[in-house]
């Protein structure tokens, strides 16, 4: 499908937001009902073009261009399932790498492999990795593509595997700041909403798993693919806490714990959001 | 025994000891928060003191998983209701303009270097993010109870201008680990801003009771 005709009908979805606006203009709980139906049919008509197909495909020359110092390609990336082996890796992550001793998720073994095959510096590697078309960006969606139709299988074999997922579920449940927030606060109840957002409930699998089968995901509100470090990120800024920083291990371990929670869901990646 | 034969018993004791411990909830939140130092360290030591270390009651509420035993539930209502504070004048019903343009706005406080609030940003309640309140406005919420035509549901006694009072300025004295911020106790909102808001709850002309 050409580049065009992606444009086109993301303009005409977005054109259509105003209108789903007014279908639930309608009042209590049958708005509920109605609120929940409208946007499900607005996800539904924009999974017909979804605009991330152009970052997945960005992605895939990237991974094979030889780039950094080295001019070497991504091609022998080993993201856990042997070098350059993508099918199905991403589902598997985050999990221990024997070479850095660490737990890591797609983004920061993303770095590890810019630095050890390509000669990158980390602050070459990281630079600008949430900015809208960013190589990061590219990278993970068309790395997640790779495990489309894969089933989630958190790895927790490893004993810092599972010290990790430990560490994410305390942190999901770690209340502070001037609002009193946790990641519970709005993500512990079934069918709840902020405003007209869906707030999924991740200690239900059904839950989790319908929320991490999509991401990366396009964002409609941002315009660009955000890969879920920044989803992350952008959920401790709405809770008033400090920036966090990139391939943090706060951010690592509430990753495998909600990797965890997602476990068996078939991966839909790239997804696309509000 | 061989010197090597007991130094891997000896190994194999201590792995076994540190993955035991390591099952202890005590080690995990100490080596969360050590991970915690390290995964924030852009914040500054005031950043650190009000947006991540925790105080008595949201560490409680944080172990407990915000169902605390009976006793720490007690305790934690007890220690909010020795904290509530109220406005200079004493009034507790403010202006219902105000506090509905404090209930509607969402933003301030926010310190992330992507997208910041500027320093001393209008701080809003955001209360429609997680109730109803007016027939108006849609797009609200429902992680807590619709609260339309409230005064019509709770009264206007004085007693019922108290209650919501102090359910604004910290609702866990009367419900340990709510979900609901400490608005009041926090300092997020002034008591004049509570006042504000128990106001657009309670006043007839308020868009909630009509």
């Amino acid at each position: 499908m050409s580049s065009r005709t992606h444009v086109r009908r993301l303009i005409v979805a977005l054109l259509l937001v105003p209108c789903v606006w007014c279908l639930v203009a309608l009042s209590d709980d049958a708005q509920n009902a109605r609120a929940r139906e409208e946007i499900d049919k607005y996800r539904e008509m924009l999974q017909e073009g979804n605009p991330a197909e152009l970052s997945e495909a960005r992605g895939e020359e990237l991974w094979n261009l030889p780039a950094g110092p080295r001019r070497t390609s991504l091609a022998q990336c080993d993201l856990g399932n042997g070098p350059g082996k993508l099918e199905g890796a991403y589902a598997r992550l985050p999990r221990y790498f024997e070479d850095t001793q660490q737990v890591q998720d797609v983004e920061s073994r993303l770095v590890t492999c810019m630095m050890t095959l390509q000669g990158l510096t980390r602050e070459q590697a990281i630079s600008g990795w949430y900015k809208a078309d960013s190589n990061m960006e590219a990278l993970v969606t068309y790395v997640a593509g790779k495990s489309r139709g894969a089933k989630i299988q958190a790895s927790t074999a490893h004993p810092e595997e599972q010290q990790m997922r430990a560490l994410g579920e305390a942190l999901f449940f770690r209340r502070s700041g001037p609002l009193d927030f946790s990641c519970a606060t709005c993500h512990s109840q079934p069918d709840k909403r902020i405003r007209l957002s869906e707030v999924r409930d991740f200690l239900i699998p059904a839950d989790a798993q319908a929320v991490l089968a999509q991401w990366p995901a396009y964002r409609v509100s941002q315009g660009h693919v955000w890969t879920m470090e920044r989803r992350l990120v952008d959920c401790m800024r709405q809770m008033r806490w400090p920036e966090p920083q990139y391939l943090s291990e706060a951010i690592v371990a509430l990753e495998a714990f909600l990797q965890k929670q997602g476990d068996g869901a078939v991966m839909q990646a790239p997804g696309i959001k509000r | 025994m061989s010197t090597r034969t007991r130094q891997s018993l000896c190994a194999l004791l201590i792995v076994w000891a540190a993955l035991a411990a390591a099952q202890d909830a005590g080690l995990v939140q100490e080596r969360l928060e050590v991970a915690l130092r390290h995964s924030f360290a852009d914040a500054t030591p005031d950043e650190w003191k009000a947006r991540l270390k925790q105080d008595e009651t949201q560490a409680l509420c944080s172990r407990y998983r915000n169902a605390p035993p009976p006793e720490i539930a007690a305790s934690i209502s007890a220690q909010a209701k020795a904290g509530m504070r109220y406005p200079p004048n004493g009034k507790l019903l403010g202006d219902w303009r105000n506090g509905e343009q404090i209930a509607s706005f969402s933003g301030g406080g926010q310190l992330s270097r992507l997208m910041p609030d500027a320093a001393g940003a209008r701080r809003g309640g955001n209360c429609f993010a997680c109730h109803v309140l007016t027939r108006s406005e849609v797009a609200a919420g429902n992680l807590g109870p619709s609260l339309t035509g409230y005064a019509r549901v709770r009264g206007t006694s004085t007693e019922s201008v108290r209650y919501a009072y102090e359910k604004i300025y910290n609702a866990q004295a009367s419900f340990a680990c709510s979900f609901m911020p400490r608005f009041g106790h926090n300092g997020w909102l002034t008591p004049d801003q509570v006042a504000d808001l128990v106001a657009f709850l309670l006043d007839p002309q308020s868009p909630v009771n009509r």
